[in-house]
């Protein structure tokens, strides 16, 4: 069989593995979800503006060049004395509070994200090993889990914070620390069911390593569960990015994510400058909305224990 | 003739309280410690001639389906030796059983459970091959992926779907492609058509026995359905309660079955006339638990020729013919 050959098939394959979907069931059931779409629309203007942002802002806020103390104190343009320029006023020290949304909705993002990728990796390699190889090493790794599921998430990530101190990087440790159980509880759950499988016995009857088992044909057969619990943690992690960094523990005051900005605005909250603090958390909320929807949608239809 | 397999006094036991804390049980007040074993397989012995189908039949339960998944090591057996092409594989472990890996394969019972819905066929038959290099390179594979598919009636151009895209038959034609893939020379088939319509059946009895005379290699048939037994097997034996009670070629079984048990079994299987079942001499009861084996011979408290001994003495072995053997006092 010639190359030529095999890369036309791979090409067709891609068509037909497309055209396959856009006639599969999950995507005529996400044609009739309002909730899919409106929370994929959400998530994806989330993520456009978070990533093109840059360019239509009027100034960059965390460039202190750009800013200018004689706007501090502006309220939205639509309040009387506001500017069309800072359409969504300004705060103490003149930084537009729009801007200052784009760029502390990118820290807030990434944080989510990375975060979840971050505690995904560390869960689902525990909970593989611990579900596939049962005894005392699922023992010790489940009565961690356990131990750790006692205490408030919140409460560990506070502690963490205090103890290694604030800055991107520390704050993803946290989260991942915190977030490792749920992925590790999950895929063990699975593993526990695919293990059992006949394909599995095939496989050690064909003499595979255990490694190659694991990762070629038991995580896959997990991975839709994975996918369902990262959407909903994405929001989750940014929830409590957002909260950490209001209480004064997460990203550095240089680099503001939203939830640093709601903080900014909370000192003045109650000498009437609203507008400082409420647009950051209205946009925390419509991110975190935006992805819970879409991950509602992915949950019901990816489980199948659940149709 | 020379013996591709050879089981001697093969034993396998669950233990059902794996823990020393779920072993102590509360009981009239005091603590006493309680094991539970399954005795699965109790001291079987048989042996498998090259190019020969050997079949092991019994009612569910009885410990076919883990006989065969000790045989090929899924379970480290307990007790009793396996002998595969004249050498001892009974504690070879990892690295040492790759190479008797190769030779073995198994056609699993569940056509839906058996293949990874991950994976396309062409993958499903390409991995053993290139993990055993019974194949240079990746494009080999492929090639001799597409001629064992051809073999077993898959399209060559069926060859990059997956598992789901293909009903109950083609699947287990799938699964016996991917037991061919590494060249074996001795397969166990778990029930490997009691999932399937009766109609696919016969289809895929006779596809095992067609590429079984091209590649020449032996069976191992784990089945409870008579009239498959018949059609594929050279010789059998009958399992109950995780011991052979009968063994033989198939001429001796069906023409002249000398076990009650085996006696039984065939007595249940419908005929056309009907009056077989009303006639028959019944067999009572259900088998009973494998937790708490019956004293002397396993099947007595069923057993319709059942003698005092029965009850207190398991009996021996004996060839009443040669190649013929039965468990049973009466002999």
């Amino acid at each position: 069989m010639s190359i030529q050959v095999e890369t036309s098939n791979k090409s067709q394959e891609k068509v037909n593995k497309w055209k396959s979907f856009l006639e599969s069931e999950f995507f005529h059931n996400y044609k009739k979800s309002p909730t899919a779409i409106i929370g994929s629309i959400i998530v994806i203007v989330v993520l456009l503006i978070a990533i093109l942002g840059p360019f239509f802002t009027v100034q960059n806020p965390y460039d202190m060049s750009n800013i200018d103390l004689n706007n501090a104190y502006k309220p939205p343009a639509w309040d009387e004395g506001g500017e069309a320029k800072f359409f969504l006023g300004t705060d103490q020290q003149g930084r537009d509070i729009f801007s200052a949304i784009v760029y502390g909705s990118r820290v807030s993002l990434i944080i989510g994200i990375a975060g979840t990728f971050l505690a995904s990796a560390i869960g689902i390699v525990l909970g593989l090993i611990a579900g596939y190889f049962g005894g005392k090493i699922d023992a010790i790794i489940m009565r961690i889990a356990d131990i750790q599921l006692s205490f408030p998430t919140m409460l560990i990530a506070i502690f963490l914070m205090s103890f290694i101190g604030r800055g991107i990087t520390n704050i993803l440790i946290a989260l991942s620390l915190v977030g490792w159980v749920r992925y590790a509880r999950t895929v063990r759950g699975e593993t526990l069911s695919v293990k059992k499988k006949e394909f599995i016995e095939a496989t050690k009857v064909i003499g595979l390593p255990n490694f190659k088992i694991i990762f070629k044909h038991v995580l896959p057969n997990v991975f839709t569960s994975i996918i369902v619990l990262s959407t909903i943690q994405v929001g989750s992690f940014i929830l409590t990015e957002a909260t950490l960094s209001f209480l004064g523990l997460g990203v550095p005051v240089t680099r503001p994510s939203l939830g640093m900005l709601c903080n900014n605005g909370f000192n003045v909250l109650y000498s009437g400058l609203w507008w400082v603090s409420i647009f950051p958390g209205l946009y925390i909320m419509i991110i975190v909305f935006g992805i819970n929807l879409l991950g509602d949608f992915l949950r019901d239809e990816l489980n199948p224990k659940l149709k | 003739m020379e013996k591709i397999l050879e089981v001697k006094n093969l034993e396998q036991r669950f233990d059902l309280n794996k823990g020393i804390l779920d072993k102590i049980k509360f009981k009239n007040g005091k603590f006493i410690k309680e094991e539970r074993i399954v005795n699965a397989v109790n001291n079987i012995s048989f042996s498998i001639d090259k190019g020969k189908v050997f079949s092991l039949v019994g009612e569910s339960g009885c410990g076919k389906s883990t006989t065969a998944r000790t045989i090929i090591k899924l379970i480290d057996p307990k007790g009793g030796n396996i002998r595969f092409d004249g050498k001892d594989i009974t504690n070879l472990t990892g690295n040492e059983m790759l190479k008797y890996r190769k030779k073995m394969q198994m056609i699993f019972q569940d056509p839906y459970a058996s293949l990874n819905p991950r994976q396309r066929v062409l993958d499903i038959l390409t991995e053993p091959m290139l993990f055993h290099q019974v194949v240079s390179s990746k494009s080999e594979a492929m090639e001799k992926a597409f001629e064992i598919l051809k073999k077993v009636g898959i399209r060559s151009e069926q060859a990059t779907r997956y598992p789901h895209q293909f009903s109950g038959g083609q699947r287990q034609r799938i699964g016996i492609a991917r037991a061919l893939a590494v060249e074996p020379e001795f397969i166990i088939a778990d029930e490997p058509v009691s999932a399937l319509d009766v109609s696919i059946q016969a289809q895929i009895l006779n596809l095992m026995m067609d590429l079984k005379e091209e590649y020449n290699f032996s069976y191992l048939f784990i089945a409870h359905d008579l009239s498959v037994v018949k059609h594929i097997s050279d010789d059998l034996g009958v399992m109950y309660l995780g011991k052979i009670v009968e063994k033989g070629s198939k001429k001796h079984i069906f023409n002249n079955p000398l076990h009650p048990y085996t006696k039984a079994l065939f007595s249940a299987v419908p005929k056309l006339s009907g009056t077989n079942l009303k006639n028959s001499k019944n067999v009572q009861g259900e088998i009973p638990s494998a937790i708490n084996l019956p004293s002397g011979c396993y099947f007595h408290e069923r057993c319709p020729y059942a003698k005092p001994i029965c009850s207190k003495e398991m009996p021996i072995e004996k060839e009443v013919e040669k190649g013929h053997c039965v468990l049973c006092h009466q002999y």
